[in-house]
């Protein structure tokens, strides 16, 4: 396969020579790579803002009958602050992000199908953060005093919710229309199959976010009693900030780690169809968030309630954990069967899917009713793991495609030591608030409440949690930008890798391909090598 | 090393926008199901009390005042049908590569477009629902007000099918597919939004 001359980098040498002129290509520039590091830049400086404030918030619940932080206003906005970047502001355009800069890579396409469209996800989403950030710093979100700022807030909320649609449409689009000659939908790489899979799965649940956010407006701008005020903004909406939503944002960590395994490993995925499978099966999460309920396993009342409480609970919770392990235990197959080098992408990615994996478990549990964790800090636990396990997840993403993204090879042995100290943050920051449910700690409440257990140790172990995030974040981007500047040229293929990115220049050219190649399997660039892996 | 693939002959028409289209539609259609199930469930819960002669239950829902004009809402339901079977026209003009129909098909099915906001706007004229009036209110310019949105979005998806038709673009069927697609769902979410709102009320 031939290739472009025009490495993204090099344009932006030449042709950068004021600063003016390089955030004017940065700001219009309809490079899949470029928008996509957009969407991932701004979610890391979102990961850093969450892991602060749940380092402030685990210090105020130290002593919640003395430590004063925040009044009750600024608490509670704060604790909405917490709870929209972590999801709306962090997982969700984290993937999307990833999503946008790889997919057409790795299906073989030059470019992004709509790539207008998904700049103007970007700039959309952007916004409308900003937006929702002013509105609840002035006392505008759910059950805040301010009914314009009230206003402000759903405003807000739906633009970036548009705009994370119009990334998710540009993405499915480009999967189920520029795929490479020959590449069928079970030849798909790894990671391109969870991204189609979230996308059609986000473009079919936050619309109905959408619907309620319409509703909400209309009431809120002209009544405001049908709906519940600035209260019923909780009730409505919250859906959209827990599980099982979530687990729509977290399918492509599974795709990641599916994709990094076997390259890890030096195999052929075994078992393929039954991981893809895996990853299609964690979308049943759909059904669950858009009928905006909880369905919590009751097994109170007549055998007919008890059955159709089990099912919608098996449904909705049993079938996205069920597909989650088994994408985790297909993946780690090519370990039994390979010759497996640990790698710090791999490492990450593993961390960060085992994290995921206990906060989809965690979720299991608490929507178990008899537990009697729903409402407690047990479910701000299940939250933090899928975010914080997703960030790992991400860094690990960025750790092996670096060398496309930026030409670079990161340092393996600092960014595992990342990786072990971004375990520990995420264990630290989670596992307290899982032990401080059962103990009747509130969720999403930061003073003011009664607490029997040792509350202290708890949520000074979560602070530390979210503090050592926040490090690992600003440790990994400080190596990133170091070897950026130091420009050590990354070779095309650093990894031995089996798919069609890594057939192109490092960093990869403005169109990616220059013509196009035929594919007729899964690992088209392990087909062209010489032979040099294990029999799957 | 750059690794050489086999490479492959040029590719074909990729339907990105017919494909695009069908998720839009999909999109667009779980926003109408979800505003619609939230209707139902606020309709299913309005409170509800007896007539001054004890002998009918009443449900405090929509105003006994307001009356819908069944005449303008049918009259926009029936007229759904119309505007898919002239979007279906120019698909078949374009497949025929016959511009003139095809550009006649798309001016009516605008034409169709305007008449659907004016019935629209007639309803509310007619209606005189007050927004602030209870969840029946809001809710009912909220669903309609986005349907009408949705609508005009389709006028406009046909102006600019109408200005590639005109500019000479014979080879262009898959935008109108994706036009005609798009009008086939605007009529499939509102005869769902006739038959809940102004029909079950």
């Amino acid at each position: 396969m031939t290739t472009n001359d025009t490495h993204v980098g090099a344009s932006t040498k030449s042709s950068g020579s004021s600063v003016v002129a390089s955030v004017g290509q940065w700001v219009t520039s309809s490079d899949h790579k470029k928008i996509g590091r957009l969407f991932i830049g701004w979610s890391l400086v979102h990961a850093l803002e969450v892991a602060v404030l749940g380092a402030i918030f685990g210090l105020e619940r130290m002593s919640p009958s003395s430590m004063q932080i925040f009044d009750g206003d600024a608490a509670l906005q704060l604790s909405w602050l917490f709870r929209h970047v972590l999801v709306l502001g962090l997982l969700a355009p984290l993937f999307i992000g990833l999503a946008i800069a790889i997919v057409p890579m790795q299906v073989g396409s030059k470019a992004i199908a709509f790539p207008r469209l998904a700049q103007y996800g970007f700039w959309a989403w952007l916004f409308g953060s900003g937006l929702v950030l002013i509105s609840l710093i002035a006392n505008g979100g759910p059950n805040g005093g301010n009914a314009d700022m009230g206003d402000l807030f759903l405003m807000g909320v739906g633009l970036l919710i548009v705009g994370l649609l119009a990334a998710s449409l540009s993405v499915a689009t480009t999967i189920l229309t520029s795929r490479a000659p020959g590449m069928s939908l079970d030849m798909m790489p790894a990671f391109s199959w969870s991204a189609l899979i979230a996308s059609i799965a986000t473009l079919l649940s936050l619309p109905v976010a959408l619907s309620s956010i319409i509703y909400l407006y209309v009431d809120h701008t002209h009544a405001q009693n049908a709906f519940g005020g600035g209260q019923g903004m909780e009730t409505w909406l919250g859906w959209i900030y827990s599980a099982p939503q979530t687990f729509v944002f977290v399918i492509m960590a599974l795709g990641v780690l599916a994709e990094i395994a076997p390259v890890a490993a030096r195999v052929r995925q075994p078992l393929r169809p039954v991981m893809l499978g895996g990853i299609a099966l964690i979308s049943t999460a759909i059904i669950g968030a858009v009928t905006q309920t909880n369905h919590v396993l009751n097994l109170t009342g007549t055998n007919s309630d008890k059955l159709s409480s089990t099912v919608l609970f098996l449904l909705t919770n049993g079938l996205p954990l069920l597909g989650i392990l088994v994408a985790v235990a297909v993946s780690l197959l090519c370990f039994k069967e390979g010759r497996p080098s640990v790698n710090a992408a791999f490492a990450f990615a593993v961390l960060g899917v085992i994290m995921i994996l206990v906060g989809v478990a965690g979720s299991f549990l608490a929507n178990i009713d008899d537990a009697g964790l729903l409402g407690t800090s047990f479910t701000e636990g299940v939250t933090l793991y899928l975010a914080y396990g997703g960030v790992l997840v991400a860094l690990g993403a960025l750790t092996h495609w670096a060398p496309k993204l930026w030409g670079v090879v990161l340092d393996d042995k600092k960014v595992l030591g990342l990786a072990g100290l971004g375990l520990i943050g995420t264990v630290l920051s989670s596992f307290p608030l899982y032990i401080a449910g059962f103990a009747n700690q509130p969720a999403n409440v930061v003073n003011g409440f009664d607490y029997d257990g040792p509350v202290a140790l708890w949520n000074v172990l979560a602070a530390a949690g979210s503090a050592l995030i926040a490090l690992v974040v600003l440790a990994y981007v400080g190596l990133l930008v170091a070897a950026v500047r130091a420009g050590a040229g990354a070779k095309d293929d650093p990894w031995d890798a089996h798919t069609l990115e890594w057939s192109i220049p490092s960093p990869a050219p403005a169109n990616n391909f220059a013509s196009l190649a035929t594919v007729s399997s899964s690992e088209p660039l392990l087909d062209a090598k010489p032979s040099q892996e294990v029999p799957a | 090393m750059t690794l050489a693939l086999p490479s492959a002959p040029s590719q074909t028409s990729r339907r990105q926008v017919l494909v695009a289209t069908a998720m839009v539609a999909a999109a667009a259609g779980m926003l109408i199901a979800g505003m619609l199930a939230m209707w139902m469930k606020f309709r299913a819960g309005a409170p509800t009390r007896e007539s001054a002669d004890g002998l009918k239950i009443i449900k405090d829902w929509m105003s006994k005042d307001i009356k819908v004009p069944e005449v303008a809402a049918n009259t926009m339901f029936a007229t759904f049908p119309f505007a898919a079977l002239m979007a279906q026209w120019a698909v078949y003009a374009a497949k025929r590569r016959d511009s003139q129909h095809r550009s006649l098909a798309l001016v009516i099915l605008f034409g169709i477009g305007i008449a659907l906001v004016n019935a629209q706007v007639a309803i509310y004229a007619q209606m005189e629902v007050v927004v602030s009036e209870g969840a029946f209110g809001a809710m009912f310019y909220a669903i309609t007000g986005t349907m009408l949105a949705l609508i005009v979005s389709g006028m406009a998806f046909t102006t600019v099918a109408f200005f590639r038709s005109i500019g000479g673009r014979d080879d262009d069927q898959q935008v109108i597919s994706a036009n005609a697609l798009y009008w086939y769902f605007l009529t499939a979410a509102f005869t769902a939004v006739w038959f809940f709102v102004y029909v079950q009320k």
